[in-house]
Order: structure tokens, then sequence, then C-alpha cells
């Protein structure tokens, strides 16, 4: 593997900072860098959805749209991916991941099926199917939405929007 | 329940003064109803799971952290070249001679003893046990093996098994050296399994594989056995399962504190002053860490031999090996990690999943009760 640093220039670590719109610093580059080196078992410049999986507090996670986002990012899109959870980034940008999350095939937005896939994820064998649907249904209809329209991401920042998401992940920096 | 009707547009704006426009028991029972934002604000999973990539406690335990290179200055560097020179030119060929020395006298008195002593067991397995303890001993000085033992040498005594924690297959070599051990370990490939095969048979060794399911029974089975008997090596045991890298422990497995006997802990401390003994199986073959511990300069550890623990009453045998685990991380100075090792090669329980899924669910069911 070597020395992580020495293979990761001043160029490329302000190249990667611009990237993600210098929401991450460069130290937190440089150790994001050495995690990189360290999931990415054959230095093939990415991380496999396997290689991920790897790690159990990752796999035991029940969002499995999650593992689609991250599957082969390189490394330059694995921190901008990272830069949304920063502590600088603004809460449009929580907020779009979280669209970005039900909505997985990058249609634009969110129908009433992404909604009861990503329920499924969270709730298992624990919750029946008819019980998921009645749940949404009454959800969607007590915030003024029908079970058949979609929702938009102006939608999503209008219902998260107040009082906003915590959603920050610090990276370790030795 | 009125103004809940318009559009969506409207309706946010709304939002807020809702409390305005419901019924009073709405307004009392709200805190706890279900809206669309709890079930769409995924937020906490997802912190989880970005976390889990950033840094987990899990994959840390098999880091090894390259030593910082000290070869960075003009008087510095030279000295380091002919440290390199030194260390593979002079000391790793003098090694190999070392070892291939102690081979041979191994194998002189070895294969006489075994195949023309049959009829006189006795005499077989002590000389056979010597010879092994002589070859560990080369071993160990074909690193510079720098060893200091702390505590009573373990003795051989029926109804006892020893536990250690694990960094490299070393770990066996330095213990084997003082007292011939009988070890249970995994099969291995090559060069090594022959070894495993023909020598340590010799001492008495108990061999597991991983990979198969039903494999547990069957080595529970034969430790009790090994342990009745008290002609039989002392067993060692490394309840760990996998190589950790001296930083951590990982949980222990029960196998070893459900025997019914006296338990003796070994703490194994490396000193990574001149090299890192940490065996990475998935990135190196032991014969690279073999080569890799032989052009160094020295291998530096400690080991302690710790007070025999026995299961207290009312004590399961996971509490048992918990308590075990604590008194070697703090004796070698590691860090406990709730771990299982043999996540190195599995994927995590779906159970511990399905445990989150439940947890939400139920909470979703109840909030929808509040209605």
């Amino acid at each position: 593997m070597g020395n992580a640093s020495s293979m990761l220039t001043q160029y490329d670590i302000e190249e990667v900072q611009e990237h993600c719109n210098y929401l991450i610093s460069q130290q937190e580059i440089v150790s994001l860098y050495q995690r990189f080196c360290q999931l990415d078992r054959n230095a093939k410049g990415f991380i496999s959805a396997d290689e991920f999986l790897s790690i159990p507090e990752f796999a035991l996670n029940p969002l499995s749209q999650l593992l689609k986002m991250v599957d082969g990012l390189n490394f330059k899109d694995f921190v901008a991916f990272l830069s949304t959870f920063s502590s600088k980034a603004s809460l449009e940008q929580k907020i779009e991941l979280l669209f970005k999350v039900y909505d997985i095939d990058s249609k634009g937005k969110v129908t009433f099926k992404d909604l009861l896939e990503v329920l499924r994820d969270l709730t298992g064998s624990f919750m029946s199917e008819e019980q998921r649907e009645k749940v949404l249904s009454q959800v969607l209809e007590e915030a003024g939405y029908s079970r058949n329209c979609s929702l938009l991401l102006e939608d999503f920042v209008k219902i998260l929007g107040k009082p906003g998401l915590k959603i920050e992940v610090e990276v370790p920096v030795d | 329940m009125v103004g809940l009707r318009s559009s969506s547009s409207e309706m946010d704006l709304d939002r807020p003064n809702i409390e305005e426009y419901l019924t009073t028991d709405s307004i009392e029972e709200s805190p706890k109803k279900l809206h669309l934002r709890d079930l769409l604000d995924i937020s906490p999973t997802l912190t989880e799971a970005a976390g889990a990539i950033v840094d987990d406690s899990f994959t840390r335990c098999f880091k090894s952290n390259p030593p910082e290179p000290w070869n960075w200055n003009v008087y510095l560097f030279p000295l380091w070249c002919l440290g390199v020179i030194i260390r593979y030119g002079i000391l790793f060929p003098l090694r190999v001679a070392v070892l291939t020395a102690g081979w041979l006298v191994f194998f002189a008195a070895f294969i006489p003893a075994h195949f023309l002593l049959t009829a006189h067991n006795k005499w077989r397995r002590k000389i056979e046990r010597k010879l092994v303890e002589m070859i560990c001993s080369v071993f160990v000085a074909s690193w510079t093996g720098v060893v200091k033992y702390h505590g009573p040498r373990p003795s051989m005594r029926p109804q006892q098994v020893f536990v250690a924690n694990h960094t490299s297959m070393i770990d066996f070599i330095i213990l084997e050296q003082m007292t011939a051990f009988a070890v249970i370990m995994q099969k291995h490939p090559g060069w090594v399994g022959f070894i495993q095969k023909t020598i340590l048979e010799g001492v008495g060794c108990i061999w597991f594989n991983r990979t198969e399911s039903k494999d547990r029974e069957v080595v529970a089975r034969k430790l009790r056995e090994h342990i009745q008997g008290a002609d039989n090596n002392p067993l060692l045991i490394f309840p760990e399962g996998t190589c950790v890298n001296n930083h951590y422990t990982v949980m222990f497995k029960k196998g070893a504190f459900e025997l019914g006997c006296a338990v003796c802990p070994v703490a194994i401390k490396y000193n990574k002053i001149f090299v890192d003994a940490f065996w990475n199986s998935k990135k190196q073959s032991f014969t690279m860490h073999l080569f890799h511990l032989m052009t160094s300069w020295a291998v530096v550890c400690d080991v302690w031999y710790l007070e025999p623990q026995y299961i207290r009453p009312g004590e399961t045998p996971i509490e048992f090996a918990e308590r075990v685990r604590d008194m070697i991380s703090v004796r070698a100075g590691l860090r406990k990690v709730p771990w299982d090792g043999y996540l190195k090669y599995f994927r995590p329980s779906p159970k511990l999943t399905e445990r989150k899924q439940q947890i939400f669910a139920e909470s979703v069911l109840q909030r929808l009760e509040e209605k």
C-alpha cells in the first residue's frame, strides 16, 4: 500500500477540495485518502460494493439504497459524497442528499412506491405491506398530498426545512 | 380536519400555525402524532452509515500504521542506507544460515526419533517436545527475538487451557519456545500446512476449518478429550480466532471457556520499535511476513503469564470470556472492541439489522396508535 500521503500531491488535494466546494479541509482529505486506500483493497481506484459491506457497521445498516449510491465511487466523488455530511454543508445540500436516497433512479421526483421502498428497508418484516401503505397514505394525506402525487425537491425542502436536519459526520484527523 | 385539503403550496405556509385550525384534542396529542416529516427524515440512519464509511471500530483493529520514515535528513539518510545494507546483506543471510542449520539438526533428530522409537511412546514424545522447543528457539533467534517472560512458567497438568491474544502466527512460536504447547489452529496451505501435518502432530494439535459450519461441535469435542489426558501437552488457544493489530482485542470465542477447567490467560504485547509484528493475512503471505521480520533489526515483545482463572458460579461462558479478555487487555495495554473477529471473513448476522428494523417499526406503529 505504501505511505498514503506521499501518493497524494498538494495539487491533487486542492483539486479534490475544489470538487467538493471547499467543505472539507485539506487535512481531512488526507485522512479520507488513507481511509479510501484502506477500503480499496487492490488499489483499483474505486471502492466496490463488496468492500463497503466488509465494514460491519455499514453492512448492518438497513438502507440498501445507500450502497447503490456509493458503489464504485472514485476518490473525488467519495469525498464529494461525504462533504454533504460536513457541518459546513448547507441545509439544502443535506435535504438534496435525502431526496436522492429516495429517488434512487434519479427521475427527479419521489413517488409513493419510492417512499414504500425506503420504509420497507427501515422496518423489514416487522410491519406488513398493508400497514406500511396505510401509514404512508395517512401521513401523506395529513400533509396535504395524495397517494398518487409525487414529491419534488421543493416539497422535501418544505417538509424537512423547519426545524432543519442534523446530518453531521466528523472526519477523524490523526 | 379543517384546512388540510388545501393544495401543497398553501399547506406548508399554514403548517406552523396549523394548531389554530385544529380541534383542541388534536393539539394535546400532536407531539406524539406521526407526521410525514418523521417518516421522511432518515437522517439518523444516514449519519450512522456515513460515520461507518469514514471510520469504524472494526477495520481499525486490522490497520497497520506504516512507521514514520526517519531517514529524512542529510546524515540520517546514509545511516539508514547503511542499516539497510547490513540488514539485507549481512543479517539476513546469517539468519537464514542459522535457520537452515537449525532445521537440519531438527530433522536429523526428529526423523529417527519419530520412526524408530514407535515402541517407546513416552520417550518419543519427550524427545519430540524438546525438539519442537529447540526449533522454535532457532526461529526466534532467526529474527532476533527479544522476548521478556513475566510470571510463572506453564506447568504440565491436566484440566487447564491457556488463552492468549493473537497478533501473528509467531505468537505461537514465541510461546512454544518456553513450553511445548499443543495448539488449535486453522489449517493452512503450502509449507506451513506441511509443518502442521508432520511435526505439530507430535506435540498434539487440533485442526479446525473456519468455513465449515458443523466444525464447532467437532472441535469442542476434541478440546474436551485433550484436556482430560494427563499426558497431553497443555493446550494453547487464541480465542480471538484471527490476527489483530496488537492495539485492540476483538471478542473472544466462548469455546475455550466452557470446558469446565482452569483458564490461564497469557498476554502478549509487541514493541513496534524495530518492526510491526502484526501479520495482516489478507495483505501478506506468511513467507513474506517472515521475510519482513528477518530483515528487521529485532522483534521485541513482552509475555505475561497471568493467574489461572476459573468460571465463577452463576457466570456464563461468555461473561467468563469477557472477564479474561479484560485481564489480558489491561495487562497488555490493548483496547477492547465489541466485534467478532470472524467478521473479517463473513458478513454480520442479519439479526442485528433486524433488531434496528424492529425498533423503528414498533415506534412508528405505536405513534400511529396515538391518533
